[in-house]
């Protein structure tokens, strides 16, 4: 079984967001950047699957040389080998684009995405991989279980699961529950020294969408406390002073 | 204790000193502390029980014997890598890191330095994996800060010894599987040797009643004319530099982890006080707490830059004793000082399981004695200043 695992490098989910003046672009410098978690949880899935010799796990990312680290990373976690693609992830159709034509050249049987990224919380990539290889795509999947050359996974829906049956090869989103997130260990993280990180050239693909600006959420206006007695000015407030109404 | 919500601190950009393996070693160590000793380290304390789990995650991730080379099952690892795996644990509990400290640099660090091929391939990556426990004797009830003059002892009877005394305050003694003992020959001469649970004559009661390093199993180690085969003894080391030579190690260890108990405080402390309202304002807003915390991150940072710097020279081989005790010294002190400021900040909430900082506070009443004590380091410093020793 040959699984490839798609690895997002994003920045810690505590890490303080800034923007430039221009709001044109995250400020990276002095954050500590972290896999997906979602991406962890593909990872963790995909070492269970193929543990025991069952079959070989490579990692990809679309990431300039910064995101090594991320990538040995998952290395060390179990991953058997990686590969980057030494591109700018300028957004989600060209990292699918990137990823697509790697999948093409090396026939895995499930490629394993995070449901979504932590940073731009996109959630298309999954299904664009699929679309592109003309395969399944299952989306948001919260178990996967493999039996021979079929793949069963459960997804989630609005109150309740839906029970989902493919073949391989498939795209598949994990969600939380898949599995729980592996913390490399000594050996892991002494052998990803000397695993294979392959960097290959990316693929031209057509910039369809722009990202324009970026803004973050008004912060919080603090509670305005009315006294008892003044019960009764809560409709005017609401009314003239806040213009709710 | 309620989440753990811990983040590192690093005021003047020290991990740009780190390379991304000692990183990626270090959030490891953190988030197996968050997931596996968090949690339960409070219940742990309470019940005074080390929670025997535990074994298994340290040596998975590594923390015995990181140095070790890899093909006696160590880490093959730097001394930087250890030290941040020391901080990482003791910023989870002091007595964590001294179960790690103790199998890495009191057991295993011997049997490496000063054993035969035969002691190193039997051993060591038994340790390595949890699978065989170590403790170390040095410290004799009459005997602590002057350990040279022990009573405990060995007599030569043609294929083996006879050892008799007893060994106070050690670490790990309860449940360990082999003890790294120092007793005097018949000529004097203090020599290392292994003895194996289940020798005759050999027990190992437990300490009970501490209120410091609850989570951590301290015992004594009695000898009752124990039968010790030759083969068991430590070839290559022979006086007082045994013993001395695994503690620079260890102390070396606990400079860094001492570290971790701080960060742990300041980091707490410093949440608090922002969240915490008194008189209208968030109590980090009056200068009494701006101060404790000011001084806490200035000491800190001076502590990373001590330990970072005696890491490279232990790298190299250049490390003295003497520069390790003053490192030792300093950083415990540091987060002794730290962990009481911390506690006040927290008012009442402070003496409470709810935060760690009580807990830390007590443990590092035994990390500023043992392995040298405060004041030993010191005339250590003395010594090598004046060229004069105190001690006597
Ligand atoms: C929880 C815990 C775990 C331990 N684990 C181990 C272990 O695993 N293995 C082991 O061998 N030991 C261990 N120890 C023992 C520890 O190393 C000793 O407690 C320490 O060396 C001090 O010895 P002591 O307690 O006999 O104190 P003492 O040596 O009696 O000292 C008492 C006081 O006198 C001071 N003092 C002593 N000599 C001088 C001097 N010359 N000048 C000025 N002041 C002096 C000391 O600084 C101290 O303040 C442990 C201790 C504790 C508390």
């Amino acid at each position: 079984m040959k699984i490839l695992v798609c690895i997002s490098h994003v920045p810690d989910t505590t890490a303080k967001i800034i923007f430039t003046p221009d709001n044109k672009e995250f400020v990276s410098q002095g954050v500590t950047f972290i896999i997906n978690p979602y991406d962890e949880i593909a990872l963790a899935r995909a070492i269970e699957l193929t543990d025991g010799g069952k079959g070989t796990v490579t990692a990809i990312n679309i990431g300039d040389i910064s995101t090594e680290p991320t990538i040995r990373k998952a290395l060390a976690i179990g991953a058997t080998d990686a590969i980057r693609v030494n591109a700018a992830p300028r957004d989600g159709y060209f990292v699918a684009a990137q990823i697509a034509q790697i999948a093409k050249q090396n026939n895995y049987d499930i490629i394993l995405c995070g449901r979504e990224s932590s940073d731009h919380n996109g959630a298309s990539v999954p299904s664009m991989i699929a679309e592109m290889l003309g395969v399944p795509a299952i989306s948001s999947a919260k178990k996967l279980d493999v039996e021979g050359t079929n793949a069963n996974l459960e997804r989630e829906i609005e109150g309740g699961k839906e029970m989902v049956s493919t073949s391989f090869p498939f795209v598949a989103g994990a969600s939380e529950g898949m599995a729980e997130p592996k913390i490399p260990n000594m050996r892991g993280i002494m052998s990803a020294r000397t695993k294979p990180l392959t960097v290959v050239e990316p693929v031209d693909a057509p910039e369809l969408s722009k990202i324009v600006s970026y803004d973050k959420p008004v912060s919080r206006s603090s509670v305005k406390m009315i006294a008892q007695e003044d019960a009764g000015k809560l409709w005017d407030m609401i009314r003239e002073e806040k213009k709710i109404i | 204790m309620a989440t753990d919500r811990f983040q590192g601190h690093d005021y003047y950009l020290m991990d740009e000193l780190l390379t991304e393996e000692h990183k990626l070693i270090r959030s490891s160590v953190r988030d197996w502390v968050k997931k596996e000793v968090s949690p339960i380290v409070e219940d742990a304390c309470q019940k005074a029980e080390f929670p025997k789990q535990w074994i298994k995650g340290l040596a998975e991730i590594g923390a015995f014997g990181p140095y070790i080379p890899e093909e006696y099952g160590g880490g093959g690892l730097d001394q930087i890598a250890y030290g941040l795996i020391m901080q990482e644990l003791e910023r989870g509990d002091s007595g964590l890191r001294s179960t790690a400290s103790v199998q890495s640099s009191l057991v295993m660090y011997p049997i490496y330095t000063y054993g035969s091929e035969e002691q190193r391939k039997k051993y060591l990556p038994k340790l390595a994996s949890g699978e065989m426990m170590g403790c170390f004797g040095l410290t004799e009830p009459d005997h602590g800060s002057n350990p040279n003059g022990m009573v405990s002892n060995i007599k030569d009877k043609g294929d083996h010894f006879i050892l008799n005394g007893a060994k106070m305050w050690i670490s790990n003694a309860p449940f360990a599987d082999i003890a790294v003992v120092w007793a005097k020959d018949e000529q004097g001469i203090i020599r290392g040797m292994i003895v194996e649970r289940g020798m005759k004559g050999f027990s190992t009661p437990e300490t009970h009643g501490k209120w410091s390093l609850r989570a951590s199993a301290t015992g004594e180690l009695v000898f009752d004319n124990v039968i010790v085969p030759k083969e068991n003894i430590l070839p290559n080391v022979k006086g007082l530099k045994g013993p001395l030579g695994c503690l620079n190690s260890a102390r070396y260890g606990i400079s860094w982890g001492v570290i971790g108990a701080a960060m742990d405080c300041y980091d707490s402390a410093l949440r608090y006080s922002k969240e915490r309202i008194q008189f209208g304002k968030p109590i980090g807003g009056f200068q009494l707490q701006q101060k404790k915390l000011a001084e806490m991150i200035t000491e800190i940072t001076k502590a990373q830059l001590l330990t970072w710097r005696l890491g490279v020279l232990k790298n190299e081989g250049r490390a003295t004793p003497a520069q390790i005790s003053m490192a030792k010294r300093n950083n415990v002190n540091m987060a002794l000082q730290i962990a009481r400021e911390a506690r006040q900040i927290h008012g009442g909430m402070g003496i409470t399981g709810e935060f760690p900082i009580m807990r830390h506070m007590m443990n590092l009443e035994s990390v500023i004695t043992y392995e040298g004590t405060h004041d030993i380091h010191l005339l250590i410093t003395g010594m090598d200043v004046t060229g004069i020793a105190a001690f006597e």
